[in-house]
């Protein structure tokens, strides 16, 4: 069984259809990838999947329906989304941020949200240097780091990145991305979703490509790399 | 001119009612920035707890709690239309069966006389429940909407608020007995009890919200849903949890504000209005966003007023009102607009 497992997934704004019938699933234990040009609905999809925007279809989270329960609710059983938009708390400090991201283990103690937070720190210790800081004030890579160790400290099942390397200067998304790598080492299944086609097959398992709301070619990451087509659009390869 | 000793006297008027803005201010600013709606009806809030303040009398159960009990019932209707099972539980505890313990444990106590502390705590009991019920009411089922439409759900809670206000108070005015009796002379400064109550009980009431915003997770719920709702879903806030939450302050802010102002002015039932409109001045000069500005401005609008009154006691409100317009001139100016988010 997927644990996650997106049927039919249609998203409109206004009438105009951003994503069409999208169907894609992620395995326990796997870095799945969706990758797809400017406007292919990628962040639209996310959005419909964590209940953020109004949409059809149904999504199956650990074998239960979620299609209609409100994003509160889908956090609090697992599923995290790491926006495009990053969303921090910028008047709050790092260590605030984070103390926020284990909300939805608020019963458990602040112990134990504590030690969550020395992991975050450990996954990224630029944080810990800066965890008195406002988040308003970090870089953009810093900001990409809270934004996913703020996720992390709410122990997801699933985690679901949007284009995390998106404005960040090529060292830092090969931090991240490494980063990435450590967590699937760690048992955490990951959505990713990138426009940085050869870093996301590379990293994934399987993957899907979005092209004008509906997905084209999905499979193995490995075979998708070297399809033809995808070589052509997405990896640059000349012809 | 005027001497040191009438100076003193006005700036201390001021000061006195401009913590009363003070709280209102505050509790407003709470209500916009988690909910994004400009929480009007705060001034019947702070009249029907004045009323029933000064209306306790050792034997009858104060009228509003039937108002109370009344909205509870209409959130009650309002809200089982959508909630299942534990949600309808947790409404049904909220709007039916608070209102009804309330009334339950105010019967008891009333004929005890317990003294003053105790009727002001009757008081507040009784009227900060109406916030977070007409949060349930009006405001939550919007919660997505625009800040105009919940503006004018807000305008329409204070008309209906105020018409129920003079169904149940009448429209005679009544003024509480004082907390305590006392003067305190510091020199040419004559502090009388009821003074310090307010300060004290402001200043106790800021520390308390302070502390709760700044220790709590509760508290820090309610200031991330405030910066940025989006990414406060995304942690698992619900956020109309955040937005009862910020009612309920609301509401027992108000109702600690309308006790505390009961001695010191003859109240009707619909006498919190302009009370409200002075702590909502306050909170837009803090741009809607700022308690610490908000706070500051709440005095000036305090001191602002008693040198109006005493120099031109016709115009007293249209003085404190046209003030706020070179602020908010600036405000525009420099751009700290007060906008939808997003
Ligand atoms: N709030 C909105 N209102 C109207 N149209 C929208 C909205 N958000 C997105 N769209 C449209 O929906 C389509 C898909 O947008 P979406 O942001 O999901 O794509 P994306 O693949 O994430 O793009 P990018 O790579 O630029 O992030 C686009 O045509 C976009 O213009
Ligand atoms: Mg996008």
């Amino acid at each position: 069984m997927s644990l996650l497992d997106a049927q039919n997934i249609s998203v409109a704004y206004r009438g105009v259809r951003a994503v069409e019938g999208v169907s894609i699933a992620v395995q326990q234990g796997e870095i799945a990838s969706v990758i797809g040009p400017n406007g292919a609905g990628k962040t639209s999809l996310l959005a419909a999947l964590m209940g953020l925007i109004p949409s059809q279809g149904r999504v199956m989270f650990d074998g239960h329906d979620i299609s209609h329960l409100p994003t509160e609710a889908r956090v609090e059983r697992g599923l995290a989304l790491v926006p495009e938009s990053r969303d921090l708390f910028a008047t709050m400090t790092v260590r605030e941020n984070l103390m926020l991201g284990a909300y939805r283990h608020r019963g458990e103690g602040a112990a134990k949200r504590r030690n969550g937070m020395e992991e975050a720190f450990d996954l990224f210790p630029r944080l810990r240097e800066r965890a008195e800081q406002l988040a308003g004030t970090l870089s953009g890579g810093e900001r990409q780091m809270l934004a996913m160790g703020r996720a992390l400290m709410g122990r997801p099942r699933l985690l679901m990145l949007d284009e995390p390397s998106l404005g960040l200067a090529p060292l830092i998304v090969r931090d991240i991305f490494r980063t990435i790598a450590t967590l699937r080492e760690k048992g955490v299944s990951v959505l990713l979703v990138e426009q940085n086609a050869r870093a996301a097959l590379a990293l994934s398992t399987h993957a899907s490509v979005l092209e004008n709301g509906s997905v084209t070619l999905a499979g193995d990451s490995a075979a998708l790399a070297a399809d033809q087509r995808v070589t052509e659009l997405y990896l640059g390869a000349a012809h | 001119m005027m001497d040191t000793s009438t100076l003193l006297a006005l700036v201390q008027d001021g000061v006195v009612n401009g913590a009363i803005y003070a709280l209102l201010a505050l509790a407003l600013v709470l209500v916009f920035a988690v909910t994004r709606t400009i929480f009007i009806p705060v001034g019947e809030i702070v009249s029907f707890a004045a009323l029933t303040y000064a209306g306790l009398d050792g034997k009858t159960t104060p009228p509003v709690l039937a108002l109370t009990m009344g909205l509870g019932l209409v959130a009650f209707l309002r809200g089982a239309v959508k909630a299942r099972g534990r949600a309808l539980m947790i409404l049904a505890l909220e709007t039916l069966g608070l209102p009804a313990t309330v009334t339950a444990i105010v019967m008891a106590v009333v004929p005890m006389q317990l003294g003053i502390v105790a009727n002001a705590a009757i008081a507040i009991l009784c009227v900060a429940p109406l916030a977070p019920l007409l949060y349930r009411i009006a405001f939550a089922p919007l919660a997505e909407a625009s800040v105009l439409v919940l503006l004018i759900a807000s305008v329409g809670a204070h008309l209906a608020l105020s018409g129920l206000g003079l169904l149940v108070f009448g429209p005679e005015g009544a003024r509480g007995d004082a907390f305590s009796d006392a003067v305190l002379e510091m020199g040419p400064i004559i502090l009388p009890g009821q003074a310090i109550w307010v300060l004290a009980a402001t200043l106790a009431t800021m520390i308390g919200l302070w502390a709760f915003f700044r220790f709590t997770l509760a508290g820090a719920a309610l200031r991330a849903t405030a910066i940025n709702r989006r990414g406060a879903r995304l942690v698992g806030i619900a956020t109309d949890q955040a937005g009862l939450h910020a009612f309920w302050l609301a509401g027992l802010i108000a109702a600690v504000s309308g006790v505390l102002i009961a001695p010191l002015t003859t109240i009707y039932y619909d006498g919190g209005f302009l009370i409200g409109l002075k702590g909502f001045v306050a909170a837009i000069v803090g741009g809607l966003v700022s308690y610490p500005l908000a706070a500051l401005a709440a005095i000036a609008v305090g001191i602002l007023e008693s040198f109006a009154a005493f120099q031109a006691s016709a115009f007293k409100e249209v003085i404190v009102f046209a003030g706020i317009i070179p602020v908010l001139l600036w405000r525009s100016l420099r751009h700290v607009s007060v906008e939808d988010e997003e």
